[in-house]
Parts: C-alpha cells; sequence; structure tokens
C-alpha cells in the first residue's frame, strides 16, 4: 500500500506539511482560518521534529502489525483490511491515550472536537488524506522530504 | 540598534509581515539562515530584524499565506548623483573595519549591457526560414583542436588524424563552480544535469569529490594556481582540462574560498585541512610567459596521453585578443574567456565591479584576431560570463564563440536570487553554503530537473532562432556577424563588435 515517506535527507524543517496538514484537516479548508479563526482550532497530523542540524516530518507509518490497534480497547483504531490503512474513528474515540503509548513512532496525537456541544479530546492521526490523490503534506513539501510510495 | 555601532546600522532592506495574515507556522523563521525572522514565544508572533535581511526572498516564497513582503529600505540618504548609497554605506563599513569589502555573484552595476544593443536577422519572402519542429536542426558542438583540411580514404572515412574533440549536444556548459564554494548536492545537480542533456559541467579548482567520479566523462577538471584536489586520478578521470588563469568576476587575483566553508568534504577533495582559507595565488607561480603557459599545457596533455582537449581559461581583459593568440600558439585546444558579469563565490567588490571588460567585445574580438592569424580552426573558443537567456547565446556564437558557459543562470534555476551572500557561506536557498542543515535545501533530484528543464527551454528557443535565421546548424551560425545588427551603438563600439548599424 502507499503510504507517506519521510525522507530525512531532504527536510528543511518549513514546516509546510504541518500546514498543509492542518488546513486539510479543517473544516474551512482556508489556512488563515484553520490557524486564526475555527475552534476548536485543527491539529496537524504530522510533526516536524526539528532538532538542528536534524529535522524530519513524522506521521502514521501505517504499520503492518500496529501497536495502536492492539493498544486500542473499543475498537477506535482498526486496520481497513481493503485498503491496508489504519483508521481512527474519532466519534468511538474514549481519550483513554494508549494508542500515543503504544505508538512506537510518536505518531498519535490529540486534537479537540465537539461532541453534543461539549469540547472533549480525542486521538488524532494521520488518514492519508482519503479526499485527495496525493496526501497534503507531499503535495506541499518543497524538497520531496515527503513522498507518497508503496515500498511494499 | 541597541549595540550595534550606529554607522554599520545602515541596512537595505524591511521584512514587512502583515500580521493579521501571520499564522505562526514559523517558515519563514527556519527559512532565514542569517536570523531575520525570529519567534517571540511571550508574545506569541513572529517578528523581523531588518538589518540581518539580505534580501534573498527566502522567507517570503516560503510564507504560506503570502504575509511577508521583503521591500527596499525607504530610509534615504540625501540625493546625491556622486555619492550612491552603496558608496556611502561601502565607506562606512570599511571605516568600522579597516577591511577589504568581500561580495559574491557577478558585476552588479549598470554597465552597457551590448546583448541588448544587438538584434538578430530573419528570413522574409527570398530566403525561407525553417521551421525546427518540422525539420531537422543541429545543436551539435565539436570542441577542440580541428585540421586545417580533411583528408578521405577511398572508402570515404576521414584518414586525418582528429584531435580529441568534446561533443556537446547543445552549445551549453555548466561552468566552473568548485566544491566547496557550493555543495555536494549542488554539484551533484549540475553533474547529473550535465550526463542527461549530453554536455560537460567544470569542476572548478575545488577538485572533484570521489562520489562524483562516476560522471567523469561528462567533466572537465580544473587545474588552477592553488592546485586544490589535483592528482593524476583526478586528471585522469575528466573528459578535458582546463588551466584556470583568470575569471571574469575577479581577473588578475586567485581563488577565495573562506575557511568557514571549508569542511570535512571540501578538505578531503582539496587536500587542505579544515577551516583554512583556500586562497589560490593570483598567478600560476609556474607560468609567466606564453611559453610556461605552454609548459604545462603539454604537462597536463602528455599526463593524460594526450586523450583529452586542454582548455585555458581567462578573464575577459584589456589584451585579451593578444592573450588568446598567445594561447592559441601554447598548444591550447579551447579557450574560455570569462567576461566581467561572471559570478564568483567570494571577491573584492571593488574588483568585481571594476576589472575586466564585457564578454560580448572579448568574443568579437578574440573570434576576429584568430582569424586575421589564421590560427581560428586551432582553438575552440567558449564565451562565459553573464548569460541570461537564449539570446545572449544565439548572440554571442554569432559573434564567433563555439560553446557558452553558464553558472549564475545555472544557480538561479536552483533558486538564488542573487542576494551576493555567497561568501557567507550561509546561503539560504542551501546553494553557496557547506552546512549540512542548508545544504539539504537543494535536492539533487529537483536540481537535476530544473537544470534539464532551463537548458532544454533555451535549446528550443536556440532552434527557433536558427530556424528563422534560415539556418539548419549551430555551426553554420558560428562567427556570422552578418545576422547582427547594433541598435543604439556609437561608430566604435560597433566596429569593436564587428557588426553594421540597423537599418544597413
Amino acid at each position: 500500500m502507499k503510504v507517506v515517506y519521510p525522507r530525512e535527507q531532504w527536510c528543511v524543517a518549513c514546516n509546510l506539511c504541518e500546514v498543509a496538514c492542518m488546513t486539510e484537516h479543517s473544516r474551512t479548508k482556508d489556512p488563515l482560518k484553520a490557524y486564526l479563526t475555527e475552534r476548536p482550532r485543527p491539529v496537524s497530523r504530522t510533526k516536524v521534529e526539528y532538532r538542528p542540524p536534524l529535522a524530519i516530518s513524522v506521521m502514521c507509518r501505517h504499520c503492518a502489525e500496529a501497536e495502536c490497534v492492539e493498544a486500542c480497547k473499543n475498537g477506535t483504531l482498526t486496520r481497513n483490511e481493503e485498503t491496508g490503512r489504519i483508521e481512527l474513528d474519532q466519534d468511538r474515540c474514549l481519550g483513554c491515550w494508549m494508542c500515543i503509548m503504544a505508538c512506537p513512532y510518536g505518531a498519535i496525537g490529540q486534537v479537540a472536537m465537539h461532541v453534543g456541544g461539549e469540547e472533549r479530546r480525542v486521538a488524532n492521526k494521520c488518514d492519508l488524506c482519503p479526499d485527495r490523490d496525493v496526501p497534503a503534506c507531499v503535495a506541499a513539501c518543497p524538497n520531496r522530504a515527503l513522498v507518497f510510495e508503496d515500498r511494499g | 540598534m541597541l549595540y550595534k555601532n550606529p554607522y554599520n546600522n545602515y541596512f537595505d532592506y524591511v521584512v514587512q509581515r502583515d500580521l493579521d495574515r501571520c499564522i505562526r507556522c514559523k517558515a519563514c523563521v527556519t527559512q532565514c539562515s542569517y536570523g531575520a525572522n525570529f519567534y517571540d514565544p511571550d508574545r506569541e508572533m513572529i517578528y523581523s530584524l531588518d538589518a540581518n535581511c539580505v534580501g534573498c526572498m527566502r522567507c517570503s516564497t516560503f510564507c504560506p499565506t503570502d504575509c511577508i513582503r521583503i521591500v527596499r529600505n525607504p530610509d534615504a540618504f540625501r540625493p546625491n548623483a556622486n555619492w550612491k548609497d552603496n558608496n556611502i554605506k561601502d565607506l562606512y563599513k570599511q571605516a568600522g573595519t579597516g577591511g577589504i569589502i568581500i561580495t559574491g555573484m557577478g558585476n552588479d552595476k549598470p554597465f552597457t549591457n551590448y546583448w541588448e544593443h544587438m538584434v538578430i536577422d530573419a528570413c522574409q519572402v527570398t530566403n525561407p526560414s525553417i521551421d525546427p519542429l518540422r525539420e531537422p536542426m543541429e545543436l551539435k558542438t565539436f570542441l577542440g583542436r580541428k585540421p586545417e583540411r580533411l583528408e578521405i580514404g577511398r572508402d570515404g572515412d576521414i584518414t586525418t588524424k582528429l584531435a580529441p574533440q568534446l561533443v556537446l549536444e547543445t552549445p551549453i556548459m555548466f561552468s566552473a563552480m568548485s566544491y566547496g564554494s557550493i555543495n555536494y548536492n549542488v554539484c551533484e545537480s549540475v553533474a547529473r544535469a550535465a550526463r542527461e542533456l549530453g554536455t560537460y559541467w567544470n569542476t572548478g579548482e575545488g577538485g572533484l569529490p570521489k562520489a562524483l567520479y562516476e560522471y567523469g566523462r561528462q567533466t572537465i577538471v580544473q587545474c588552477a594556481s592553488g592546485r586544490f584536489g589535483v592528482s593524476p586520478e583526478y586528471l585522469g578521470a575528466g573528459a578535458a582540462i582546463e588551466i584556470k588563469i583568470g575569471q571574469g568576476a575577479k581577473p588578475g587575483i586567485g581563488g577565495h574560498l573562506p575557511g568557514e566553508k571549508v569542511l570535512e568534504g571540501i578538505s578531503e577533495t582539496r587536500m587542505i585541512p579544515v577551516g583554512t582559507d583556500a586562497i589560490s595565488p593570483a598567478p600560476h607561480h609556474d607560468i609567466y610567459s606564453i611559453e610556461d603557459l605552454k609548459q604545462l599545457i603539454y604537462a597536463l596533455k602528455e599526463a593524460t596521453r594526450y586523450e583529452k582537449p586542454v582548455s585555458v581559461k581567462i578573464a575577459a581583459v584589456h589584451n585579451v585578443a593578444a592573450i588568446a593568440s598567445g594561447i592559441a600558439r601554447a598548444g591550447a585546444d579551447i579557450i574560455a574567456v570569462d567576461g566581467f558579469r561572471g559570478g564568483t563565490g567570494a571577491a573584492p567588490k571593488a574588483i568585481r565591479d571594476n576589472v575586466g571588460i564585457p564578454i560580448e567585445v572579448a568574443i568579437a574580438a578574440v573570434d576576429e584576431r584568430l582569424r586575421q592569424e589564421g590560427i581560428r580552426n586551432e582553438v575552440s573558443l567558449v564565451a562565459a560570463g553573464g548569460f541570461r537567456n537564449s539570446s545572449d547565446i544565439v548572440k554571442a556564437i554569432a559573434l564567433g564563440a563555439d560553446a557558452v558557459y553558464i553558472a549564475t543562470s545555472a544557480l538561479m534555476a536552483l533558486g538564488c536570487t542573487l542576494c551576493q551572500q555567497c561568501h557567507r557561506g550561509r546561503c539560504a536557498w542551501g546553494i553557496t553554503t557547506n552546512d549540512p542543515e542548508l545544504a539539504r535545501r537543494v535536492n539533487p533530484e529537483i536540481g537535476t530537473e530544473r537544470l534539464v528543464g532551463l537548458i532544454r527551454a533555451w535549446s528550443n528557443e536556440i532552434k527557433e532562432m536558427l530556424g528563422l535565421m534560415g539556418i539548419n546548424s549551430i555551426e553554420s551560425l558560428k562567427g556570422n556577424r552578418d545576422r547582427l545588427r547594433g541598435v543604439g551603438l556609437s561608430e566604435g563600439e560597433l566596429q569593436t563588435l564587428g557588426i553594421r548599424q540597423a537599418g544597413t
């Protein structure tokens, strides 16, 4: 299956992957509103780890043996057998954070969402942008430090 | 200006940020390698230190909401036709430091640009133009000594022994830029592009990194006065050898690589300690005459079994024609002449902006002189120094060049915005820096594609221009000055360029 691979040797730490991810997963799909006015504020599902001189954008690997799926108690995280993607159903998430503990890449984060008028925090991770041909982060990367490939 | 000397606080650019549109993504902060943009966590805002801005526009191009504008500092000294801003600022700087002002890239002063005063002829009615999309059009170029006459055997083969030639699919090569002045990723981009395009790149005087030996067949290896990185393997690796006598940006002085840029890989390739300034001697200390030059040319030919053409690169200076004639007679196969708009990684500003002559007149003078002396066939003439587009190249070839070298344009294809900070080793576009974090900004995959794109585009335009002149081979354009006319030039300039006034 195709997933996003970071190529850290070309990451310039510009954070545009984060901006693109956040925008893509916002209600308005507009970076200005996504950052400045939307509430709850969307959160990027990839994170540029920047410890100069090293930089790498880290997001869900959609592991073949996914620790997060093993750790999830109520079926919020599942593998889609058809696509191979690890899917996260935020409506089911109870916020126990076992997936965050289990993920060896630190690729799962939290995001606030409105459920029935109240705001609660749920797990958040890369969904490979199901509405796009190429994930937003890959399309935004100016130096091909993120590639969308099937490496078998 | 706190803690700063007020005399040094006249800065060139202002970073304007529309705070309503700033999303604090910090792209501008991480991209600026000069510390001009910073994030203040207390106020949760991004601010700029305008005095640090060099105007490279890395931040404004990366801003995802286009909220940054880099503008010229509107602060103005009292207008003075004699004392321009840069005269004043340079003077202050020197009074404070007592040093020579070093800068990067080529001469930026408004000297006459002769390309802009030459126009190209076209066919109408009585002589047919050629459509390069429908008919064959030849850009193939051979560089090297050509025989006075060809003898053909009974079976139709050429029996004359030919001197070694460089074969170019397009008359554009990548000019000398040393490993060190540009980083490995840029060298690799250029080398890969040269291979893909069927042309050549030039190592400059910094040697050839071991990992790039695989591109040897597309490489012109340079031997300069510092002899950095020159070894038998190096000479053997290239397709041709170039003796660098001079460089257009700084005629009369040697190469400068500031110690800040001499890191591990550069140190190994140049065979000098890490962190030492690599200052090439102004002259080759074994070349004080044409006879001495001849000795080096033949020493290099001998060392490579007469299998590779030897080029001699000189800066375009007042007596360039006579010097070129001497070089031809010393046995060079190629003469590369670098005009005063040629770039550099580091040169004293006073020299860059005032020494040398434009490449346009140098081509005309050299070609004319070699023809007069009947030795034009003995050398190929490669012109360098400030080619900005395909029409500059067409005009150069019509004036008498066999091919051209480009370097500034090549770096621009990789993102260079001509901010002239190459000597500082902090290039925000990742070109003239060896800092591993910054050098990553040039991904050779993308770099190669962009260089190939540029040369393909220019080659196609050259074909179009040949076609409209009714010429189907670049060979027929060489020295064909009748296809050029001058506009707005004096009698003396027309005569030097060997072209006629438009309308005559």
